[in-house]
């Protein structure tokens, strides 16, 4: 099998920072190629099950062979997500802020390497590509500054008839299965992604099938970063494999259904509701093809963050 | 369990032979008060032999005539036959909501709603006896409750919701809320009126038009608010209101044309219905099952917090989807507390709902009395211990003895499964983390009670706790501004408050 790797492929369109070198003497530097492999508990393991399947552009040059995650996988990321979790919603919302924000600065630091990947597996030219990354750099501010304000925008002291103090807060709600937008491979998945992270909530992450390497890049940065390991979990694979085993699994509380084939769609709600999972879904008449996810307006909302919230009331006598 | 001296009793037969002048000895075998009968007049209310659909403002037999009988569960005497609604009137009935919210309700602009649903609030305030009456008599529940509570928390929330309908652009900033269409809405039996009230008046408000669907055994105070909409001339089909079994409930939320689904009722029915819109697209909102957990710590006020226990879990006979369950005491308070607690228990009512001192009322149907008698004995087979106080119940009808639980490991039924009566199952814990790990420790997350003097503990406990309603040194408090709902399989989204209201729209960017 003769997979072009993603710098390679990329030559062809124009000249990258990962472009091969040429030595001295005219011979070409042979590249370091880079293994694709799963995030889970902030390691870098290949799937337990030893299987990929090959990743090609949008023209079908092929790029890399990724991992194609197993049930084992998801129910130890499920696992690994939900020791996680309890810490990570017991930090404070500014620490939260912090390190959402650590994350764009790290993406900044690897942008040309985004920029290339991006391009390479959604077949963009490098300045579309470029937006793309930019904009997922900036979703990244955008949400980190939400982590300390959420609250105060859905959250509301209630004047009840009664000499009592009642408030409610928004909480996390724990494990988000998120089964990532197919055709936006980065700006797609940052987009679902921040919004469970600054919410508190954790998340295991079922890529995009057909374009799951710049999610992979994205775990390295995770990695580096201070999301704590566990916080974010990355799969790579067969949607059709993976997404049943997470919509069924009872130790998941919300699926983000953006990226569920339509056709897949009831079967994965009638296992979601064995459990009561929370569903979140696409905005009302819009579809994964056509979502524009450069429009600020339409993919960067509170709305998402509060998908991934409860809503927690408090009842307190007043009183001498 | 520290308490060691526990009379020996029986599910069936309490001990008869109590000693005189036993009062606050923490035996429970007090001398109880002898109270006069003081009835209720059920004079006010006019029961009609039958009762059909509430389709399009008007009210219409079943397709093929069927009707069912609704009983007093106290006395099992039937009140009425109401109409068994087919596949074809729900079709009907969703034909009439869709053409109102079309042409009429969904263009009018918020302020007349608003007046409509002013004057809903005020018609059951200014019925407020009608309803508690035929309430308790379809219900079970004690006058006492549905005269304080049920009905005026009813008109409570139409009053609540109708200043939202002309003020949507403020609760929603940047965003521009539509309803959502028609809602079809499923309530249970244990607030008949209440649930209704939650259900229909964030509905309206925000412009959606809705088929709802009270219980089978409690569908006259629904059909007595059909009543109500038409006093208030609110436009036809805005409210429809069909009766019957759970497949009609069932064929209401499948309905293609239905945008939105409401339901309030078991966690078993949520999850069928869940599954059987599953991929439809339509909005969603359970209010499910509970096993709440009521914690009392060793330095809360001990006499507060045994009415505090008795009201979550005796409050509508145990009959609540949010009742304090699962009692966990302090392990150093425990024996003293449970002394407190059996005393507290000799001096419940059980009786007659219509009588104005009854506390505990009927249970609302065989059917629930035979699943608390089942589920009872199970905690008696599993080892728990059993103490019921020394009540006379009435001959007829369907009662159960207050029933407390001590002794009771996590792993029995009586700790687990919501049992949906007046039974409470101790258990005891030493540390704050051992209570949350314990009260944390159940597939359901709808509510918990605290009770402790210490203000920095309770707000540790209250965010520690995964349950969407904490009540901290009091319990089974309601209120139309106070969003209601649960975490985990106690079901998702809210009602009450602004979270309740963003339940029936959608929201369009400006």
């Amino acid at each position: 099998m003769a997979a072009r790797r993603v710098a390679t492929a990329v030559t062809a369109t124009a000249a990258t920072v990962n472009a091969p070198a040429a030595t001295a003497k005219g011979a070409a530097r042979i590249e370091v190629r880079k293994t694709y492999k799963l995030y889970i508990g902030g390691a870098f393991p290949r799937t337990e099950s030893g299987r990929t399947y090959l990743v090609s552009t949008p023209r079908g040059e092929p790029l890399a062979n990724a991992c194609r995650a197993s049930r084992k996988d998801v129910r130890e990321a499920v696992r690994v997500a939900r020791a996680a979790f309890g810490p990570w919603a017991a930090r404070t919302a500014m620490n939260r802020g912090q390190i959402l924000y650590r994350v764009a600065e790290l993406m900044e630091g690897r942008r040309d390497q985004f920029i290339t990947e991006v391009a390479a597996g959604e077949g963009l030219s490098l300045g579309r590509a470029s937006d793309a990354v930019d904009r997922s750099i900036d979703r990244w501010v955008w949400y980190a500054g939400w982590a300390d304000k959420i609250a105060q925008v859905l959250g509301s002291s209630n004047p009840v008839a009664g000499s009592y103090f009642n408030f409610t807060v928004p909480e996390a709600t724990g494990v988000v299965g998120l089964v990532a937008p197919e055709r936006s491979s980065l700006l797609g998945l940052v987009s679902r992604l921040a919004p469970v992270l600054v919410s508190g909530s954790v998340a295991v992450v079922v890529t995009s099938e057909t374009r799951p390497l710049a999610a992979v890049t994205l775990a390295e940065v995770l990695a580096t970063s201070d999301v704590p390991s566990g916080v974010v979990n990355i799969l790579t694979g067969l949607k059709r494999e993976l997404v049943p085993v997470l919509a069924a699994h009872d130790d998941v509380d919300t699926i983000d259904t953006w990226g569920v084939d339509p056709a897949m769609l009831p079967e994965v709600e009638i296992s979601a509701a064995e459990n009561i999972k929370r569903l979140a879904r696409r905005p009302h008449g819009t579809t994964d093809e056509a979502f524009d996810w450069m429009d600020e307006r339409a993919a960067q909302r509170p709305e998402w963050i509060a998908a991934f919230l409860e809503m927690k009331t408090v009842w307190h006598p007043i009183g001498a | 369990m520290t308490t060691t001296t526990e009379p020996t009793t029986s599910a069936v037969e309490p001990s008869s032979s109590r000693p005189p002048n036993s009062w606050g000895l923490g035996d429970g075998q007090a001398i109880p008060w002898e109270y006069a009968p003081a009835p209720e007049s059920r004079e006010i209310v006019r029961i009609r032999e039958r009762y059909g659909l509430f389709i399009g403002g008007r009210d219409v037999a079943a397709s093929d005539g069927a009707t069912f009988g609704t009983i007093n569960p106290a006395t099992e005497e039937t009140l009425a036959q109401v109409a068994r609604a087919t596949p074809a009137d729900v079709d009907k009935a969703v034909r009439a909501a869709r053409r109102a919210q079309t042409r009429s309700w969904g263009t009018l602009p918020g302020r007349e709603r608003a007046k409509y649903l002013f004057r809903i609030a005020r018609i059951l305030q200014e019925r407020s006896r009608e309803f508690a009456v035929l309430e308790s008599m379809d219900s079970g529940k004690p006058i006492k409750e549905s005269r304080d509570i049920d009905v005026p928390l009813a008109a409570a929330h139409f009053w609540y919701y109708a200043g939202w309908a002309d003020k949507l652009d403020y609760a929603f900033p940047n965003r521009t809320a539509h309803p959502l269409g028609v809602a079809a809405q499923v309530i249970p039996w244990n607030f008949p009126l209440l649930m209704l009230s939650w259900k229909i008046a964030p509905a309206l408000a925000a412009g959606n038009t809705v088929v709802l669907k009270p219980a089978s055994t409690t569908p006259l105070s629904a059909l007595l608010f059909a009543e109500v909409c038409r006093q208030a001339d609110l436009p036809p089909g805005v409210v429809n209101i069909i009766t019957g079994p759970g497949e009609i409930g069932m064929a209401l939320v499948t309905h293609p044309d239905v945008n939105k689904v409401a339901f309030t009722g078991s966690t078993a029915v949520g999850r069928l219905i869940a599954k059987g819109i599953a991929g439809q697209g339509k909005a969603l909102t359970l209010e499910l099952g509970g096993k709440a957990a009521n914690i009392v710590f060793e330095d809360a006020p001990l006499d507060q917090a045994v009415e505090g226990i008795v009201n979550g879990i005796y409050f509508n006979q145990g009959e609540v989807c949010c009742a304090g369950s699962r009692l966990l005491v302090q392990e150093s308070i425990a024996g003293q507390l449970i002394d407190k607690l059996k005393d507290r228990l000799a001096t419940i009512r059980v009786g007659d709902p219509l009588d104005k001192n009854t506390d505990v009322g009927a249970i609302n149907s065989r059917a629930q009395l035979e699943k608390i008698t089942e589920l009872v004995a199970a905690g008696v087979a599993e080892g728990a211990d059993l103490y019921q106080p020394a009540c006379d119940l009435p001959a007829r009808g369907f009662f159960f003895r207050p029933t407390l639980f001590t002794n009771v490991a996590q792993s029995h039924r009586i700790a687990k499964e919501e049992i949906f009566g007046p039974v409470l199952s101790t258990l005891t814990f030493r540390t704050p983390e051992e209570a949350i790990e314990k009260a944390n420790n159940t597939p359901y997350g709808l509510s918990a009670g605290i009770w402790t003097d210490k203000g920095s503990r309770i707000l540790m406990m209250a965010s520690r706790l995964r349950a969407g309603v904490i009540w901290a040194n009091t319990f089974n408090k309601f209120d139309p501004a106070s969003p209601f709902g649960g975490y985990k399989e106690s079901g998702f989204g809210r009602e009450g408050g602004l979270p309740g209201l963003l339940a029936y729209v959608r929201l369009e960017d400006r």
